[in-house]
């Protein structure tokens, strides 16, 4: 039987401190108030003086409430009846089911070794052009999206979530607006992707403390599974939110800050969730794909910056589409030579034309004249921005790549591509191409020669 | 000397102790399931001890008991080392997983060296001879050296061998010889040896004046902003620059005996990129597996912090411990400003007055004195050993008027700025021509390296201006130096890693291409007009770039050169 702590002699922010004795640090502890019970967790010890987080926040705790310890660090239930449930921040249910009492894992575990980890090599399919021809997700990939807020990036999340091969779908929202978890709730259910889904949750009216631990159930849960050799996809939105929390609690506990309030380990804590990620040799795998809202649009912010050094990427979702520019992911070079023959081919060539077509935009706009290569050029622009970069679009990589071909096409020689002949004579599209050809060879046989009209021209 | 723990924050931990307390001394944290924590004293007060715990601190209690030692955090040297993945405290990652499993848990320490290992051993000395710390007693061959044993480096004075083994198969731990010293006291020898990694390794007659330009192959480090044999360069550059693919390149095809790799804070996956492919790449000087000539420490992001700070001074040690064979050794810091960040968080543990964004005030005097254990030393033998050291930054940013970067700059040689302008026009090496620099001369003479970067400059300038006239209000002697400018960028600066050829450039084929440039940028075309200028431009640099293309006095390279010297003969009308 655990002994009850009474004597709280210090409350700020959503730490409180009690005194006790033999408590190991980062225990779990259960805080009863009068407006019900909580969790919170050991954050600092100093003789008798133990400091803890309360997951529930401070409001109401008085100088009377009891502390029980629980003498084990904070866990969580990992078993195949997780699938489906949606849990909030302390990994309680959220969805008015009973609680698992199954096995419990800890959460924050220590890092994988770096020998145990293999090199990845597998394709993520989304049906997204723009990540599968252009920045092609890999299996163990982590990759955050930075977005402003009002950019439809829970959406795309969503999207991914839906379409990825995955086995296992694990969502931790953080700050989430309800609005946003009833979407992803709906899209889910609608989608019949449900019973392969495991949501932690913390909506932006939970308490702050929440939002901590939200990563860390969601990727230990997902370890577990990758360690039974499951696929498993974590989409994790808004870190940006996670950072902020980790900044009040820092401040609440004094703790120097170093950059625009944020504390110092900023970047290990997030490297600790994000290297989670991982592809185990003979096991499963954990790709992570997580939101990062820049505040003002400003990638040199603390959360984005420390974020980019991190990931293995980033993708730039700005005016409701992944920006080509800026947009990367450092490890498609490890599958895109694998999928087609002219996957890096058409990646390089209609991301070129596309920042031709921009600059074409930009002397148009400062009024100088349009040359006949920048007409054609505008006309790839808008054709490429339509019918690929588009968010709505949904079609297999091959399609996608046959697509660009016939948008090259469309509105440019072969030459003019600057694709590799033996590329072009493979896939440039016969039936666009002939009509082409045919057309001109028609009009040429017209002027020398009118009796010629009308002949079939065989090429 | 026992304690118990008083406090715990982070991984801070304090103890009382009653005794005599060593600052930088190790101590061990008990945990109540047994288990071990290793930790390094940082701050002594009256009876506190404050610990910086290598490992998480989860499960640590008030009164748990805590075990001091005398001696500093330490490194073990000895046969063995070369082809091994340790982690910042000297752990082989392998052998680790091997015994606990897929992860990394606290409290697991193992011997660096493998005890049980044979190595052929050759004395070199007779019982009688006179020895003094680092002198050889014998060898042992380890990979593609002659792994000399030395007397440890720490031991004064002369010593007299009492007795040495004969030629044959010993364990690292076998005693090898026993000597006497000055007032009769007798030490055993074996094949290892223990060295604190704070504390610098020299052990020679004197230091010298580091000059002999170390290739890298890269062209623009190279040739316009070179490393020497026991200098110092560092790398800064903001996320998604190229840092982590330059020091690859470096670690792969740089002209040294020994590469040491240290990971340090940086992504796991980069790591396990080198771990598959060195063992598979060959070294073109020796034919043998690059593995053979590296040593990996590696302590990534989602390792403990305290450790990834040790992990550097360890990666040093070990680097100095080969320059004492008297080879060139190159350290690879990767990156210094996750380091300094750890120094960052234990400073804001200790409540030290912050300095500039919350770094600690002697940031810079630690950055200081790591780089300063670069160097080219005399050894006592008279042979020449080096330990040259790169270290990228990771600004916040991507802004260098940060404490790292700053307190960096101070202190070495060259300075290798990467810039997002040129990684986003996909123009690698990133390095930016114009803010890059470099105290020592390398491979071309420095007159004709201060040319092109005269002319680089005006044609920046050029560049900027024609942003606001346009291309008509530029004169064609202001367009064909910017044309120039851009030439030598696209043939010569950029270097595409991932061919065969074009990865890795010799020195003799720097100078010749860089000769043979020169010609041109140093001709006048008289071009009529800059439709004209563009087009022969055009046209020589499609010739270079594919000259950059062809192998090494293969029929394409004579046949490409062959057209140049015409293209150089016309001035570029012979089309």
């Amino acid at each position: 039987m655990r002994k009850f702590y009474d004597h709280i002699t210090h409350v700020a922010g959503s730490v409180v401190t009690v005194t006790a004795t033999g408590i190991g640090y980062d225990e779990l502890a259960v805080i009863k108030t009068r407006r019900g019970s909580s969790l919170a967790q050991v954050i600092r010890l100093e003789g008798d003086h133990v400091s803890m987080q309360v997951f529930a926040g401070t409001q109401g705790v008085s100088t009377g409430d009891k502390v029980r310890f629980l003498g084990r660090p904070m866990q969580v239930v990992f078993s195949e009846n997780l699938m489906g449930r949606i849990f909030n921040g302390s990994g309680e249910p959220r969805d008015d089911r009973p609680a698992l009492d199954d096995e419990m894992i800890e959460i924050g575990g220590p890092s994988v070794n770096p020998v145990r980890r293999r090199l990845p090599d597998k394709m993520v399919r989304t049906g997204i052009p723009m990540i599968d021809i252009f920045n092609t997700l890999v299996v163990s990939q982590k990759l955050p999206i930075f977005s402003t807020p009002g950019e439809p990036y829970n959406q795309l999340l969503a999207r991914v979530g839906l379409q990825a091969e995955a086995d296992v779908i694990i969502l931790g929202g953080m700050g989430l607006r309800h609005d946003d978890y009833l979407t992803f709730r709906n899209t889910f259910e609608a989608s019949g992707v449900l019973h392969r889904t495991i949501m932690f949750i913390h909506t932006a009216a939970d308490p702050v403390v929440e939002t901590l631990l939200v990563p860390d159930l969601a990727l230990a849960v997902g370890e577990a599974f990758a360690m039974q050799g499951k696929r498993v996809l974590v989409l994790l939105t808004d870190m940006t939110a996670f950072a902020d929390a980790l900044k009040e609690v820092a401040i609440t506990m004094e703790q120097i800050p170093s950059n625009r309030g944020y504390p110092g380990d900023l970047y290990s804590q997030l490297a600790r969730r994000y290297e989670k990620a991982v592809d185990f040799e003979d096991a499963g795998s954990v790709t992570v794909l997580a939101v990062t809202t820049m505040p003002g649009g400003d990638v040199t912010h603390p959360v984005p910056d420390n974020t980019g050094y991190i990931t293995e990427g980033q993708f730039y979702l700005t005016n409701g589409r992944i920006e080509p520019f800026g947009s990367l992911s450092r490890l498609k070079q490890r599958v895109n030579g694998k999928t087609r023959d002219d996957h890096r081919a058409i990646m390089d060539a209609c991301i070129q034309l596309y920042a031709g077509c921009r600059e074409s935009r930009e002397k148009r706009s400062m009024g100088f004249e349009m040359s006949p290569w920048d007409e054609k050029l505008l006309r790839y622009g808008e054709l490429f921005e339509a019918k690929i970069m588009d968010l709505s679009v949904d079609i297999p990589l091959e399609k996608a790549l046959d697509l660009c071909w016939e948008i090259l096409a469309e509105c440019l020689e072969p030459a003019e591509t600057g694709i590799r002949r033996a590329l072009i004579e493979a896939h440039w599209p016969k039936s666009l191409g002939d009509r082409a050809k045919t057309e001109q060879l028609a009009a040429k046989a017209e002027k020398t020669d009118p009796a010629y009209k009308g002949s079939a021209v065989t090429v | 000397m026992d304690g118990r723990i008083v406090a715990v924050f982070g991984n801070m931990v304090t103890a009382e102790a009653e005794g005599t307390a060593f600052q930088n001394s190790v101590a061990h944290c008990c945990r109540d399931d047994g288990a071990k924590l290793m930790a390094e004293a940082i701050r002594i007060r009256g009876r506190n001890v404050d610990l910086q715990v290598f490992e998480e601190t989860r499960g640590l209690k008030i009164g748990d008991s805590v075990e001091f030692t005398e001696g500093m955090l330490e490194v073990e040297l000895g046969p063995g080392l070369l082809g091994q993945i340790y982690d910042g405290l000297q752990n082989p990652l392998p052998k680790l997983a091997e015994k606990i499993g897929l992860h990394l848990k606290a409290g697991h320490y193992m011997e660096a060296l493998d005890g049980d290992e044979k190595w052929a051993f050759t004395p070199s000395v007779s019982v009688g001879d006179e020895v003094e710390a680092g002198e050889a007693l014998g060898s042992v061959p380890e990979g593609i050296f002659t792994h000399p044993i030395m007397v440890p480096f720490g031991w004064e004075g002369k010593w007299k061998v009492e007795s040495i083994v004969p030629a044959g198969d010993y364990a690292v731990h076998d005693q090898i010889a026993e000597v006497v010293g000055g007032d009769d006291q007798r030490r055993k020898i074996t094949m290892t040896q223990r060295w604190p990694i704070k504390v610098a390794l020299n052990c020679s007659r004197e230091r010298l004046l580091p000059s002999k330009p170390l290739v890298t192959k890269v062209r623009i480090i190279d040739s316009m902003f070179p490393i020497v044999s026991g200098g110092t360069y560092c790398i800064p550059g903001p996320f998604g620059a190229g840092k982590t693919v330059l020091q690859q390149i470096t670690s792969r095809h740089a002209e040294v005996d020994v590469v040491i790799v240290a990971a340090c804070g940086e992504r796991a996956g980069e790591v396990v990129e080198t771990l598959v492919e060195f063992p598979k790449l060959t070294d073109p000087r020796t034919g043998k597996s690059l593995m053979e000539r590296t040593v990996i420490i590696c302590n990534t992001s989602s390792m403990p912090v305290a450790a990834r700070g040790a992990s550097v001074y360890t990666a040093v040690t070990i680097a100095e411990y080969y320059r004492q064979m008297g080879l060139n050794v190159m350290l690879l810091a990767d990156s210094t400003s996750r380091w300094a960040q750890a120094m960052r968080e234990v400073s804001g543990r200790l409540e030290e007055i912050p300095g500039e964004e919350a770094f600690p005030a002697y940031l810079e005097s630690r950055i200081a004195g790591f780089y300063e254990r670069a160097g080219c030393l005399r050894l006592k033998n008279g042979k020449i050993g080096s330990v040259t050291i790169g270290g990228t930054v990771s600004p916040a940013g991507g802004n260098f008027e940060e404490p790292v970067t700053q307190g960096t700059l101070k202190v070495v040689g060259a300075f290798h700025g990467l810039s997002r302008t040129r990684s986003d026009a996909r123009r690698y090496p990133a390095i930016d021509p114009l803010d890059s620099w470099s105290t020592y001369i390398g491979i071309i003479e420095p007159e004709k390296v201060q040319y092109v970067k005269g002319l680089l400059r005006r044609g920046n300038d050029v560049k900027q201006m024609m942003a606001v006239v346009g291309e008509e209000g530029t004169t064609v002697e202001d367009f064909t130096i910017m044309l120039k400018a851009e030439f030598f960028d696209n043939v010569y600066l950029q270097q595409n890693a991932f061919d065969e050829v074009d990865a890795a450039t010799s020195a003799d084929r720097q100078k010749l291409v860089f000769d043979t440039i020169l010609e041109v940028l140093r001709m006048n075309f008289e071009f009529e007009d800059r439709e004209q200028a563009r087009k022969v431009m055009v046209e020589g640099t499609d010739l270079f770039r594919n000259w950059n293309y062809a192998a090494t006095d293969s029929d394409e390279f004579k046949k490409l050169q062959d057209r140049i010297r015409g293209f150089i003969a016309t001035k570029g009308r012979g089309a």
